[in-house]
């Protein structure tokens, strides 16, 4: 049994990555809340954050936190233009096409990526990479610590729009009721496409507060995308603060796994969970009829 | 009876093929081209027919390929033998998916989550324990000859292969033209509708996905048999789930012929783009996704889709003429 000084740093890094699963899940929740689909090439255009931080620091020297002010807002643009282009179109009336229009784009933008970026594993060096922040007597690296911290802004940041704005409003009362949304006015397609969007920019959020602690290569985003599935799942298709919850015990979940089983059986452990809450709380995953 | 005909007189001459080919690699195209009709009329049988969407047929294709190896490398056990084995060992883990997703009547984006966590589950375990060679692979030793089911031409895979897609195919067409088939549609089409008639989905598609793993199983057993070599990411990997998927939406979604429409289709396609920009890695699966969103944006019912409303057209406009 390892004893405390393992454990605190253990659940504290637990915590640190599992707010930035919890952002990658918030991404895909609020996808699914409002359009009822799940996104499978999230994975994927995390992955395209994760190069074009890469490029912007490698290129032209801006730093990851900087990159903050250009990657979400471009990400944005991409999503938005995906739904209202390519996913929006595919659907003719069932959700499955979806599914295999998302799937299809994940290949696709995967296997470009592999193409054009290579299949070497890069890192950025910031001359903050190896400093340390002390917590409770953890000593935590900073970029996690920042990661952290800017993933709970986020979420906040996400929630007031959702609960203050036009647009948040128009996004709630689609997710609710479809027809009476069209019926009192509300453009379908664009808030669709800028829900979607959203998503996706908190994934461009991510890129940015994950390439500092973190490396991108073209599957990178598999090991995520998965784990934002079983998040969403675990709290609730749908839901922010079960995915933010969510985020976190996943989090804390795998790294004491790691600890006590080693990195590949604590993975398992992940999926686990998964198939169980899938199988065994149908009651709470099926809210929605799919 | 026409399309049992017409199943007779394509088998026939598809298995004249070795006669009449003499290229190797001719033959290996053709081979391949089979096989993926195989994966595609596996995953038919419940994406097509029964509208349960799975990502993750490797799941079965990867069970039945490593049974086989393992039961030869580590064992000693005949292949022929690991040919049994590995089919009803893929009907097993198709009967443990089904019996823990359906029960709880898991569909569309579930179901398809599902499937694609459980094939990972098993990537990682074949990743991780020794008996399967984890990350290293599995090398089955060439012996070859027929009772070590490693023919010494290609003409014998050939026929192997060619016997069991028959199979394939036959059941396809028993759903099609079955009490069993028609429930299955139903379940489809309207699940609720379905319950209220008497239909049982739950018993139904576990039919469905236990027919969809055995043929997925064998076409797994037969890979493993060709090339010789398995790794978890060949076995349980997603290249598998995707051309499974793949070949039936692009050739039509339940019909008979589909799946053998969409593997010609792809492997033409494929063929072609080697020749003109060459073997540069991960383009086929580029060109599998392009196709893969076109298909659903422009013709979600697939080629045969297409042709039925092309031939739809021609009758309406040859009527107009005859109006006119």
């Amino acid at each position: 049994m390892p004893d405390m000084a393992i454990i605190v740093p253990s659940v504290l890094n637990g915590l640190t990555t599992g707010a930035l699963y919890a952002l990658v899940a918030l991404g895909l929740t609020l996808i699914y809340g409002v359009l009822h689909i799940i996104n499978f090439a999230h994975g994927a255009l995390l992955m395209l954050g994760l190069y074009a931080v890469y490029y912007l620091n490698v290129q032209f020297g801006i730093d990851p936190y900087v990159a903050l002010l250009i990657v979400p807002p471009g990400m944005f643009a991409l999503g938005y233009a995906l739904q209202r282009g390519i996913i929006g179109r595919a659907s003719h009336g069932r959700d499955e096409n979806i599914l295999l229009v998302t799937l299809g784009l994940a290949i696709v933008i995967e296997n470009l990526s592999l193409f054009l970026f290579k299949s070497d594993t890069r890192i950025i060096d910031v001359p903050y990479s190896f400093e340390v922040v002390e917590i409770l007597g953890a000593f935590l690296p900073l970029p996690k610590v920042v990661a952290f911290a800017g993933a709970l802004i986020t979420a906040a940041l996400l929630w007031l729009i959702m609960s203050k704005t036009d647009l948040g409003r128009a996004i709630r009362a689609l997710a609710k009721e479809r027809k009476g949304a069209k019926l009192v006015g509300i453009d379908v397609e664009h808030v669709f496409a800028m829900s979607f969007g959203l998503g996706i920019a908190c994934l461009g959020v991510a890129a940015c507060l994950l390439l500092p602690s973190y490396y991108v290569n073209p599957q990178v985003g598999h090991g995520f995308v998965l784990i934002a599935f079983t998040i969403v799942v675990l709290g609730g298709m749908g839901s922010f603060v079960g995915a933010l919850l969510g985020g976190l015990i996943i989090g804390v979940v795998e790294a004491l796994g790691g600890l006590f089983f080693g990195e590949s059986l604590g993975q398992l452990g992940i999926f686990l969970i998964f198939i169980l809450v899938l199988v065994f709380r149908p009651t709470g995953l099926l809210g929605h009829k799919v | 009876m026409r399309q049992l005909a017409l199943l007779g007189l394509v088998f026939a001459a598809l298995f004249t093929v070795p006669f009449v080919v003499e290229s190797e690699s001719w033959r290996t195209t053709i081979i391949m081209t089979l096989y993926a009709a195989l994966l595609g009329q596996a995953w038919n049988i419940l994406g097509g027919y029964g509208g349960q969407f799975s990502f993750g047929h490797a799941a079965f294709f990867g069970t039945g390929a490593y049974t086989v190896a393992v039961l030869q490398v580590q064992f000693g056990i005949n292949p022929w033998l690991g040919l049994v084995a590995g089919g009803a060992l893929a009907v097993g883990v198709a009967a443990f998916i089904g019996f823990t997703t359906f029960r709880y009547g898991l569909r569309g984006s579930y179901f398809a989550l599902v499937t694609l966590a459980f094939a990972e589950v098993l990537r990682i375990l074949s990743n991780t324990v020794p008996f399967t060679g984890a990350g290293v692979g599995i090398l089955i030793p060439l012996d070859p000859g027929a009772a070590s089911l490693q023919f010494t031409s290609k003409a014998g895979f050939y026929w192997l292969l060619w016997a069991i897609t028959l199979a394939a195919f036959l059941t396809a067409w028993w759903i099609g033209h079955s009490r069993f088939g028609a429930r299955l549609m139903a379940v489809r089409d309207n699940e609720d509708a379905a319950r209220a008639l008497g239909v049982d989905p739950f018993r139904v598609k576990m039919r469905a996905i236990m027919l969809s793993g055995l043929f997925s199983g064998l076409a797994g057993v037969f890979y493993a048999q060709f090339f010789l070599y398995l790794d978890p990411g060949i076995a349980y990997g997603p290249a598998v789930s995707v051309e499974s998927l793949l070949v039936p939406i692009v050739g039509g979604m339940g019909t008979l012929f589909g799946p053998l429409l969409g593997a010609v289709a792809l492997h033409a396609v494929s063929e072609v783009t080697r020749e003109v920009i060459g073997d540069l890695p991960g383009i086929s699966l580029v060109i599998y996704g392009t196709i893969l969103v076109i298909m659903v944006l422009f013709a979600p019912r697939g080629l045969s889709g297409l042709v039925s409303r092309l031939t739809a057209r021609m009758r309406r406009t040859a009527e107009g003429d005859r109006h006119a």
